[in-house]
Parts: C-alpha cells; structure tokens; sequence
C-alpha cells in the first residue's frame, strides 16, 4: 500500500532528529484532540537560516513520519522562505500528494506546528 | 427465516470492490448500507408521488400526506407506542435530543436541578444537556461505569435526590458497547419524578424496542443507522408530555393561527414539525422497518450475538489487544471498539481499509470515555443484519498485516 510504504515505515520506526535541543530559538506544540496525536517542534536559528531542528511526541505512523521527513527537509532552509511554505509542497517532500482527506490533519499536523514556530519569531 | 446470503443480495452496495478487494462493512454503528427496498421507495416516492404534504388539496398532496402518516403509524407500532402521534420526525437523534432538552428542558429546570447523566453519553447526549445546565443553573450529575464498562447502579438510588428532574442516559453505548438496564432505571427515576429519556440510537436498529415496557418518558434514534435514509430520525414522546411542552422549531405547519403579533400552535405530533419535513426520509424509513420486520427483530439480534460472540474470541487472542466494555455478547450490542498495542487506530483503519475493509477509528463521539480510559482513540468495527463470520475472520487477518506493518 502506498500510504505505508517502506520509506515511511523507517521513518516512523526509526524518526530522524528525534529528541530535544538544549537552546532551542523557538518551540511549538501541536495537538490533536481527536486522535492524541502530538508533536513539539524546536528550532534553532543562525544567521537567518534554520540550523538545527528537533521533535517529540506521539501519533500514529503518519505523524511521526511526518514529522521526521520534514524535519530532514528544513535543515539549512531560509527562514524566510520557509515563513511561505506551502502545504501542498511538504505533501511532496512526503511523497503523500494523495493522501486521503481523513489523513490530511495527520500528514500535516507537525507542518503546522512549524507555522505556529515561525509566526511566534515575529 | 434468517439467511444472510440471501439478506447480502438485497444489498447493492456490498458488490463494491474496495482498492481491490471485496467490501467488508463494518462501520454499521456510524450508519448502515441501505437495501434495494428502501433506494426503491425513496425512488418511487419522487418518481411517482412527490409534493408537499398537509396543505395540499391535489392528489399528490393527499398521496405524499397519507405516505407520510403511514410511515408514522408504521415506526409507533415498531416500538410499540400508544398512539401515532407519539412519533415525531426530526433529522436525526441529535435533533432528537436537541428537541428535548430545549423544549422539555429548557420550560422545566431551574437553578439548583439536577440532570443525571451516564459516563458513557455520546456527545449528543451530553453537550446539548451541558449547555442548558448553562444557562438555567442546572447541575449535571453522572452514573460512572465500573471495570467492565457496566453502568454502577447498585448505588443508582443515591444518586437520586428531589432535585433530580431529568434521566437521560444511552440504550446501547456506541463505544462499549454495554446494554444499559434502561426498564430498572426508569421506574427508581420515576420513583424521585424525574422524567426519563433515552438515546436509542444503536437498540433500536438491533433489537425489539418496546416503549411501553421501559416505561421511558422519550426516545430517540436515527433512521440511517437501521437501513433507512440519511436525514430521517424519530423522537418518541409520551402524549401528555408532548402536548404540554413548548414548540422547539417555529414556523409553518406548526401552528394552528397565527396574527401578526401572536400565533397558537397546531396539535402534537405537528407542533413539532415546522416546515417542510422529510417525506421521502420518512417513506424509506417505513421500508426499513417493513425490511427489518420482516426478518424479525429477536433474529437480528440472535445473529448479532452469533458474531460478536465469535468476533470476541478471535481478537481475544491477538496478543495486546484489548476490547473496551463487557466480554459477554449477551450483555453488549454487536459494537466492538479496541485498541492494540503499539498501534495507533488510525494507522489501523487505513491498513484495513486498504484490504477492503471499512472499520471506524478516533473517539466515537465519546470523548469522555476514552479520557476515563486514558486513551486517546480507539478502533471499532460494528455489525449488521449482512456481516458475516467470514467477514470477521477478514478482520482478524487484516489486524494482523497491521501489525505486522506497523509494530515496532
């Protein structure tokens, strides 16, 4: 099946840029009520650009895959250009472009703990 | 006779492949499929007889009307009420409730009145009465379930005081499962004067529902989770409450004159039905009761109890999976929520689905059981007249792909 395939099954297994940073810049968590799926975002910020970024949390394997690919994808990003991220392009770094309506809130849970994290900059 | 293949045929929507496989339902707690009898009817109704009804003097109108009162006549036998007019259509049991708690509720409680309540309430049967607690000062009280997801009620007399006014509590929980004693509630309700009211949203589509012999005040349930439309749901309401209480919904063809400055209200059931109602909702609806008649409510619940009886012992034996509510079929409708380990229930259904297989996963509407669990979710199938243990034997192999899957 496609929503659970094997890329997404490591990620949620095994998720990368699991855990807490000691200085973080920003934190943010995410939280649904319907599900219990929850995700702490934390960035830290050098020089305009995302240096590092951490997460924890719970969720079902959509979430926490998620959470670990986007991380992945932000590393070095402008601030800037993340602040105008959209939605329909983290779906493509998840390769979930199709994803069911149903999954929609969990594939993007921790991308809007990111928006959350960056409108607290400002 | 009873003969689930021959029942299976009457269902169109069960030759469905779904990505690939053949459709197995089991989502029958949040709505049924519908047989051809009820699509036909609804059809036949707009084909053959559509207009508005009570108002009309043409053949149509008088067609549509007496469709409609039949249908009436035909759920006020189906669970026995007294009188036709004691059967009011409303959308569904949300608007059931919402009837009652603004109407009845609203013109009888004051300040320092007590509502009591059970754990175990689905959110339409416990916000509507939290809002109104609200705004007249009432206070809402709660019948807690034990272990087993079984209503405490050895101790239901001391939860009774002669502020108690109104009882409003669920048939058949649509998350454990439970079959609440609804008959002996009533009559230690009725002993303190409180009315009594149930959500019968899931006994109603699965068992005999005799009014009479609860002895209950009002009751609601849904017609789309019994084989009939969407958009069709009936409040039972005693004669001698409905005739006293207040309109809920103003508007046409519930009054009897009205003024510029004043209006007078038509007689019960019609006080109650402001404007144009669900007339084809309420002529398929009459099918599924023909339907389901026809096939015996005591067999459908013998059925039901077959399945979640051999459902209970399949799952009983995947490692980590834990049932929510009573293990006993006798003692629960044929809802089965779960959770298993090291699984979260969304990952479940969509695993599932991708076998075929429809199944619910989240709260249920039920929040407050599943904060009392300490889970976030669950996952639940559910069963009906079509399901068979082939189909649960599906599910069984469908969780443990899952598992397989998604398991650390």
């Amino acid at each position: 099946m496609d929503l659970y395939r094997d890329e997404i099954l490591d990620h949620y297994k095994n998720p990368h840029n699991f855990g807490e940073l000691p200085d973080p810049k920003v934190s943010y968590e995410e939280y649904n009520p319907l599900c219990g799926d929850r995700v702490v975002l934390q960035l830290k910020i050098e020089n305009g650009k995302l240096k590092e970024v951490k997460f924890t949390g719970e969720g079902c394997a959509i979430s926490i895959a998620s959470a670990s690919m986007l991380t992945d994808y932000l590393v070095g990003k402008d601030i800037a250009e993340l602040k105008s991220l959209p939605g329909k392009k983290v779906l493509e770094v998840l390769g979930l472009s199709n994803i069911a309506a149903g999954r929609l809130k969990c594939a993007l849970l921790p991308f809007e703990a990111l928006k959350k994290s960056l409108a607290k900059l400002s | 006779m009873f003969d689930v293949n021959k029942i299976r045929e009457d269902f169109p929507i069960l030759k469905r492949k779904i990505n690939g496989h053949d459709l197995v339902y089991l989502d029958n707690a949040a709505t049924s499929q519908k047989p051809k009898a009820v699509i036909e009817a609804v059809a036949d109704f707009y084909e053959n007889h559509n207009a508005n009804v009570h108002r009309g003097v043409h053949t149509l109108s008088e067609e549509a009307t007496q469709m409609y009162e039949e249908a009436r006549v035909r759920v006020a036998k189906f669970i026995n009420a007294r009188l036709p007019s004691e059967i009011i259509f409303v959308r569904n049991s949300t608007e059931a409730l919402n009837l009652i708690v603004w109407s009845r509720g609203k013109a009888h409680l004051k300040k320092g009145d007590e509502i009591l309540l059970s754990e175990m309430e689905h959110h339409s049967n416990l916000v509507p009465w939290q809002l109104l607690a609200k705004e007249v000062g009432a206070v809402l009280k709660f019948i807690s379930f034990d272990e087993n997801g079984e209503l405490e009620i050895s101790n239901l007399k001391s939860q009774f005081s002669n502020r108690t006014k109104v009882v409003s509590v669920v048939h058949v929980s649509n998350s454990l499962g439970t079959i609440n004693p609804i008959k002996e509630m009533t009559k230690l309700a009725h002993e303190v004067g409180a009315i009594v009211v149930v959500d019968a949203a899931q006994s109603v589509p699965h068992m005999k529902v005799d009014v009479q012999s609860l002895g209950c005040d009002f009751l609601a349930f849904s017609g789309h989770k019994m084989l009939g439309p969407m958009g069709i749901g009936v409040l039972y309401g005693r004669q001698e409450l409905l005739e006293v209480m207040p309109p809920f919904l103003s508007g046409g063809d519930m009054i009897r004159s009205v003024t510029i400055n004043d209006a007078t209200w038509n007689e019960v059931p019609y006080k109650f039905e402001a404007g144009t109602p669900n007339v084809a909702g309420a002529v398929g609806l009459s099918a599924a009761i023909g339907y389901l008649a026809n096939l015996g409510m005591d067999n459908v619940r013998q059925h039901e109890i077959k399945l979640t009886d051999y459902a209970l012992k399949k799952l009983s034996v995947i490692p980590g999976l834990k049932v929510l509510g009573p293990l006993d079929a006798q003692k629960r409708g044929g809802v089965i929520a779960f959770t298993l380990k090291g699984t979260h229930p969304h990952d479940l259904a969509s695993v599932l689905d991708g076998e075929g297989i429809a199944v619910r996963s989240g709260h249920h509407c039920t929040m407050p059981v599943h904060l009392r669990l300490g889970i976030p979710a669950s996952t639940r199938a559910s069963f009906y007249i079509y399901n068979t243990k082939e189909e649960v034997d599906k599910l069984v192999d469908g969780l443990e792909k899952a598992k397989r899957l998604l398991t650390k």
